[in-house]
């Protein structure tokens, strides 16, 4: 087994990731006088191959970082620190053209369909301002095909779609043309950020499937940025538990949600509401001190239920607790140190099943 | 239903009709509902966006506002029906009789006004007479009771975090021991974590207090965990209310069946299905069952004649034509 993991992390230093994030790391500072830093983001490193697709999830609650990773892979916050590397360019020094293919390459969907839609352009609006942008198509006829295409690829008809106002459609619908307009500019990756978390359960599954199926049928790498641990369970292969910025937990979907290991995944996990009236909530609780401790040690100290004295001392390193797992936790100090900073490294092969 | 099990119960609501008059005319969002909210029990409603479970919150709490009405049916509240109530009445039955804990996303509170004086307004304003100690001891005693320290009395909403924020409301809401308590998605915006917390404090306080809880929203698990009963809304009606447990494990309604088969869990991948289809539109509803043109069972008469309300089995009420005299009695709920 260790072989092979080395084998695979010579062959990922050949095979150059399409995008990465190179310890990345984002203060955000506010005040006039007085000022104050928030380290949104600490030392993350993460990377997406070129193939196969793969779907990782990034998954915290607010204030875990989550919004600004994605926000930083997509070129749309400097890092503080570190670089955001795209086909072996830095993106903050990358050429007008170059740029523009990134931009094109790495979409976005957003939580709010409402946000990004302008109430007085009709849907085709949306649809064909990109073909436009990036010169998609030389007739008309041509976008309406690659419009209808991509819209159909979603599960949309074109002719219940097109020619209506965004309020005409049902928030799942509006998601979906969101999802044909990122699919319609043949993208290499797109970051879903909580693309579902404000649209009904019974269009949930839906948005979700159409995810699924980029990944599976396109051959589009999908981020997908989430609170819901559920929702990463059953789309994502990996996943990745952000905590105040830092890497509390990873490795692949099955194993961190069925048996978590660092105390925070851990309390996310048991806070989840089943959908099933016979498991029910524990009443475990978790530490709570008063104010914050600004404390040189683990970040999640102050809300630790299984916390230890070495735990103030000095913030825990990453342990690689199994070989598609590691863990910032003093609980686990007898596994190896995980020293690769890319987390791809821990991550399964994809396509193994 | 007998009259005695009316006074019995604290709420019993009969028939409700509330509309939204628009320029196109009357937007039906709630359009026959009926149910009884048993002493000290916990209700979910569940239903999507439209189908008219916060409108039922804000008529249960007679805070619906123009171009919304009520047009007809009985909110009958500790054996006295609300929609009778002058405004001074309606005022005082609120936060006394039933109380209401606000949508988590939000901010209900008064952002200038200490936490304190926040507590003692609703109190005074029912004309609590009390002295300054009492009135303090009383405070710190609602805030011990939703888990918060007594020193939050004297912050500011804005000390707080959004979960801090919901204890206080929940605290406001059980000033006067109300006999229900009507939580309008009271989570919303809220972590995982957080939210857990909030919704164990909110039954913990209603046990306490013995009040009934009615808990609107979408999430099918939070209601799992929460309610002990639950009633599923569609285009302004409830097509099937029952046991919690019975609407999970063997649900009647196709829309029910739907919806609970939508649900991920992470216990096994699979294949994520959602209704196909669209809500229905209220404001010309379609004839017949307001589900038939979604419903994989839809039958030549669904699409002809509104379905009664049967019990399929004890406690558990369904309006569908898939049953009929064999399946259980047709009642008026």
């Amino acid at each position: 087994m260790t072989t092979a993991q080395l084998d695979r992390s010579t062959q990922e230093v050949e095979n150059e990731p399409l995008l990465q994030a190179d310890s990345v790391s984002k203060t955000f500072v506010s005040g006039t006088f007085r000022k104050h830093y928030t380290r949104a983001l600490d030392t993350v490193t993460l990377s997406v191959p070129e193939s196969p697709p793969t779907i990782t999830a990034i998954a915290g609650e607010s204030g875990s970082g989550k919004t600004t990773l994605a926000r930083t892979v997509l070129g749309l916050v400097e890092p503080t620190s570190g670089a955001v590397i795209y086909r072996g360019t830095n993106v903050a020094d990358m050429s007008r053209a170059q740029h523009a293919e990134f931009r094109r390459e790495v979409q976005v969907i957003f939580q709010d369909p409402f946000e990004s839609y302008n109430p007085f352009y009709k849907v085709d609006h949306v649809l064909r301002t990109p073909i436009r942008r990036y010169n998609l198509a030389s007739s008309k006829s041509e976008a309406d095909d690659i419009v209808e295409e991509a819209l159909r690829t979603v599960g949309l008809r074109p002719e219940e779609t097109l020619g209506r106002h965004p309020h005409q459609l049902s928030g799942g619908q509006r998601q979906r043309v969101m999802v044909a307009r990122a699919v319609m500019l043949k993208p290499k990756i797109i970051v879903a950020d909580e693309p579902v978390s404000m649209v009904d359960a019974s269009l949930r599954a839906t948005i979700l499937e159409t995810l699924r199926a980029m990944n599976r049928d396109v051959g589009i790498s999908i981020l997908y940025i989430t609170h819901d641990l559920t929702t990463a369970y059953q789309l994502a292969e990996n996943i990745i538990v952000l905590y105040k910025g830092r890497v509390a937990e990873s490795g692949s979907v099955d194993s961190v949600i069925n048996d978590p290991t660092h105390p925070y995944t851990q309390l996310l996990v048991s806070s989840i509401p089943q959908p099933d009236p016979e498991t029910q909530w524990g009443r475990e609780q978790e530490a709570r001190d008063e104010e914050e401790a600004e404390i040189a040690g683990c970040n999640f100290y102050d809300r630790c239920p299984l916390r230890m004295d070495e735990c103030t001392v000095s913030d825990p390193p990453l342990y690689r607790t199994a070989p598609n797992r590691i863990t910032r936790c003093y609980r686990y100090a007898e596994s190896p140190v995980h020293l690769a900073p890319d987390l791809r490294s821990v991550f399964a092969p994809v396509g193994g099943d | 239903m007998t009259t005695a099990t009316a006074v019995h119960s604290p709420l019993v609501v009969k028939d409700l009709k509330v509309y939204y008059y628009t320029r196109r005319g009357p937007v039906k969002a709630v359009d026959g509902v009926s149910f009884e909210l048993h002493r000290g029990e916990r209700l979910g409603l569940v239903g999507e966006s439209g189908s008219g479970k916060s409108t039922i919150a804000l008529a249960l709490m007679m805070a619906h506002k123009e171009p919304a009405r009520i047009e007809g049916g009985s909110i009958v509240l500790n054996g006295s029906n609300v929609l009778d109530d002058n405004s001074e009445q309606v005022r005082l039955r609120r936060l006394s009789e039933i109380a209401m804990v606000p949508q988590g996303a939000l901010n209900s509170l008064n952002p200038v006004m200490r936490i304190r004086d926040q507590v003692i307004d609703g109190l005074k304003d029912h004309n609590v007479s009390m002295s300054d100690g009492e009135f303090a001891n009383r405070v710190a005693e609602l805030l011990d009771s939703v888990g918060l320290h007594r020193d939050v009395a004297s912050r500011f909403p804005h000390e707080l975090s959004g979960g801090m924020k919901q204890r206080v409301s929940i605290a406001i809401a059980i000033s006067m021991n109300p006999s229900v308590i009507v939580a309008d998605e009271p989570t919303s915006a809220l972590d995982v974590v957080v939210q857990k917390q909030v919704v164990q404090t909110l039954r913990d306080v209603q046990e306490r207090i013995g009040a009934a809880a009615i808990m609107i929203g979408h999430d099918m698990g939070l209601m799992a965990q929460f309610a002990s009963r639950i009633g599923i809304m569609y285009g302004g009606k409830i097509v099937e209310i029952g046991p919690v447990s019975h609407i999970f494990n063997n649900p009647k309604h196709p829309y029910t069946r739907l919806l609970i088969s939508s649900l991920p869990d992470t216990r096994s991948k699979r294949r994520l299905e959602g209704i196909p289809g669209l809500p229905p539109s209220l404001l010309r509803p379609p004839p017949g069952c307001i589900f038939h043109t979604r419903c994989p069972d839809a039958m030549d008469i669904c699409s002809q004649e509104i379905p009664a309300t049967r019990e399929i089995d004890a406690l558990r009420y369904a309006a569908c034509h898939l049953y009929g005299d064999d399946d259980g009695k047709v009642v008026d709920l």
